[in-house]
């Protein structure tokens, strides 16, 4: 393997990630405040149909993002309604909300745009295009590391490097404001965040909405950064290797960021390569397709460190009365 | 005391959790511009109209009482196995396996080896799970879900690189051997002089499944092992308090639960393509979700709630062929909005009928 087809698997690997990312840290605030998502798939995929449909439509692509965001948001608000204020089981709400983003996204589209559940080609303004980051002529010129910038880093649409910001962004609120420790506390022990007079309702409303807007951009990063228009199922799983994602890095933002660099480099090299060959043993792209699930069961396991998620994940909180 | 009478309880509130699900969705039919009484009527016709749409239908219905049963005996003892798509299919694998082993002389021999073979390999799949679940307490909900994704990889692997027919582009085994066909509906009802579509699928695995239901009403609610399963399901506590022993009844479920799936490679892979294809399971192993849910883990319930979705798989693929506007994804938002009445939202309904229920059992004393 030379150096410049390296660097090509390193850029698909950025790609690849970004969308994983995205819905992984949109897990991470719903799950740190006691609300299992697994959603994510769902939310992603309406969020692709919405912002590539209405790209297309109004040939904008903000209005597309901003109508993807708002879909992966009510479908964030119907997961909110059913396991926090009705108190429902999260797991099955969330099983709801995948089949319910299958069906109607290939529902609707055919009936607006009739090409058997896809959208008209993205081009112009109705997609978002590579931008090329500052400098580049110049650090460029210098070896080694000019290609890693030029290649690498540089020439993503900006919702990658948004995705990369939303790291730090999250770490910071997480553990550097008051809303970070009431959100990780009502996900431990919504009783204390209670006594405390702070609404556990609120908390984990917000938590969700803001689960529904990553989501949402995620989504969009698929049908209008990463492909140019909307296929059925394109989410193809990611939702799920997020979720894996998410407790491979046990619900921490720097671990997540990791963990989707990891499994997009899986996916970046199963795309390129059909066989494997390492140490004279043969890798099918199946074995690597499977791998990030295997990683995230053996992780499970416990064999590996072992991920204990949020104390209070899953189950509606009561309040005594 | 119970608030409600327990017909309030099993029937009224899955059939409004139904009509709800129902009425939403015709708002989605009216939101395409179609005419959603027109669209029931065609929906209906198309499964149940003629004995073709019935062969389909019940077809159906029969992949769905084995993965449905699948999820509600792992319901009983609070385990939420959703990796009843994986399982059917390695399930199927096995099926495959034992009809491609030896030239069968009859079905009547092959039948009981292949149902070994689709038990055995469905359970295989459902213990790794179970067991992380059990010994490391691993949520057995993100296992199952990662085994569903390793399943596929799995038989996509298989299906490519080992049991191709050589020379073959088709990615699927070769076809079976005559003796290992299973009867139809219509050689089996023309024994008897019943004339039935000679072409639907309906075939002997539909009796099978009427027997798997007995057997799991029998397992739960008349032996101790199904005691001790609802024991745990209702209070691991009071179980362990009682002596039963968490690992032993989480396996036990796990790998029945397992079984029941993997039995639905008799129907979907034996009884209809008599060979093992990419994706035989097609999104079965999911509603089964929704049949356990709609069936409240009952096999009864289960039975009338696979049949229903039976009818919506059949009646959906119809109407897709009438109004092309209303495609057969139509099924999955239905799936979806039953699975979000019945599973998630079930307290939005079942709150306020049970303070009516209390009212009027306040005037009634």
């Amino acid at each position: 393997m030379d150096f410049l087809t390296l660097l090509q698997i390193l850029d698909s690997t950025l790609r690849l990630a970004t969308p994983l990312l995205l819905a992984c840290l949109a897990g991470l605030f719903s799950e740190r405040s006691g609300i299992f998502d697994i959603g994510l798939e769902g939310k992603m995929l309406i969020a692709a149909f919405f912002s590539a449909a209405i790209a297309a439509t109004t040939g904008s692509v903000w209005i597309g993002l901003m109508a993807g965001i708002s879909a992966s948001v009510v479908l964030a608000l119907l997961h909110g309604l059913a396991s926090i204020t009705f108190r429902g089981d999260q797991l099955i709400s969330g099983v709801a909300i995948n089949f319910l983003a299958a069906g109607l996204t290939v529902l609707i589209s055919e009936d607006w745009f009739q090409q058997g559940g896809r959208t008209p080609q993205l081009s112009g303004a109705a997609r978002f295009n590579p931008i090329t980051l500052p400098l580049t002529d110049t650090i460029g010129a210098i070896p080694v590391i000019g290609p890693i910038y030029t290649e690498v880093l540089s020439g993503h649409t900006i919702l990658v490097y948004l995705a990369l910001l939303a790291v730090p962004l999250t770490w910071y609120v997480l553990f550097r404001t008051r809303f970070g420790l009431r959100l990780r506390a009502v996900g431990e022990n919504p009783g204390a965040v209670d006594t405390a007079g702070v609404s556990v309702t609120r908390l984990r409303y917000t938590a969700v909405i803001i689960a529904g807007i990553l989501c949402g951009l995620a989504g969009a990063y698929l049908s209008t950064g990463f492909s140019a228009g909307f296929v059925k199922e394109m989410s193809a799983g990611r939702g799920f290797i997020a979720l894996a994602a998410l407790i491979f890095a046990k619900w921490r933002p720097w671990q997540a960021l990791g963990a989707t660099l990891l499994f997009g480099l899986l996916d970046a090299l199963g795309t390129r390569y059909q066989n494997i060959d390492i140490l004279g043993v043969n890798l099918p792209v199946q074995f690597m397709q499977a791998l990030p699930y295997i990683l995230t069961v053996i992780i499970l396991a416990g064999f590996v460190g072992k991920a204990i998620p949020p104390r209070a994940g899953g189950e509606p909180y009561v309040k005594e009365r | 005391m119970d608030t409600m009478p327990k017909w309030a309880d099993v029937i009224l509130i899955p059939l409004i959790n139904l009509i709800l699900a129902l009425l939403v969705s015709g708002l989605v039919v009216l939101y395409i511009g179609e005419n959603p009484i027109e669209a029931i009527g065609i929906l209906l016709d198309g499964a149940v109209g003629s004995t073709r749409g019935w062969g389909y239908t019940l077809f159906y219905a029969t992949n769905f009482i084995f993965t449905g049963l699948a999820v509600s005996v792992a319901f009983h003892a609070r385990l939420f196995n959703i990796g009843g798509e994986g399982q059917a299919a390695i399930g199927g694998l096995g099926v495959a396996l034992v009809s491609l082993s030896v030239n069968w002389p009859h079905w009547t021999v092959a039948l009981p080896f292949a149902i070994l073979g689709g038990a055995v390999f469905g359970a295989a799949w459902a213990a790794i799970p179970a067991y992380l679940q059990a010994r490391r307490g691993s949520h057995i909900v993100i296992t199952t879900i990662m085994f569903n994704f390793i399943a596929s990889a799995l038989l996509v692997y298989l299906l490519v690189n080992v049991l191709k027919v050589p020379g073959s582009m088709a990615p699927e085994t070769a076809a079976f051997p005559k003796g290992a066909h299973l009867p139809n509906a219509y050689e089996v009802l023309g024994w008897f002089g019943i004339p039935f579509n000679k072409f639907a699928p309906l075939n002997i695995a539909f009796l099978l499944a009427v027997i798997c239901c007995f057997g799991v009403w029998a397992l739960i609610w008349r032996t101790r092992l199904g005691y001790e399963i609802r024991a745990y399901g209702h209070s691991e506590a009071a179980a362990v308090y009682a002596g039963i022993r968490p690992f032993r009844i989480t396996m036990i479920a796990m790998l029945i639960s397992g079984a029941l799936a993997g039995l639905m490679g008799i129907n979907a892979v034996m009884g209809e393509a008599e060979r093992l294809v990419i994706d035989s399971v097609q999104g079965a192993g999911f509603v089964g979700i929704a049949v356990a849910l709609m069936g409240r883990s009952h096999p009864l319930g289960v039975f009338l709630a696979a049949i229903l979705f039976g009818i919506l798989t059949q009646g959906g693929i119809e109407l897709e062929f009438e109004i092309p506007a209303v495609s057969r994804e139509m099924i999955l938002v239905i799936q979806a909005l039953v699975i979000l009445f019945t599973g998630a939202l079930e307290n939005m309904v079942r709150m306020p009928v049970e303070k009516l229920f209390l009212r009027l059992k306040k005037k009634a004393g």
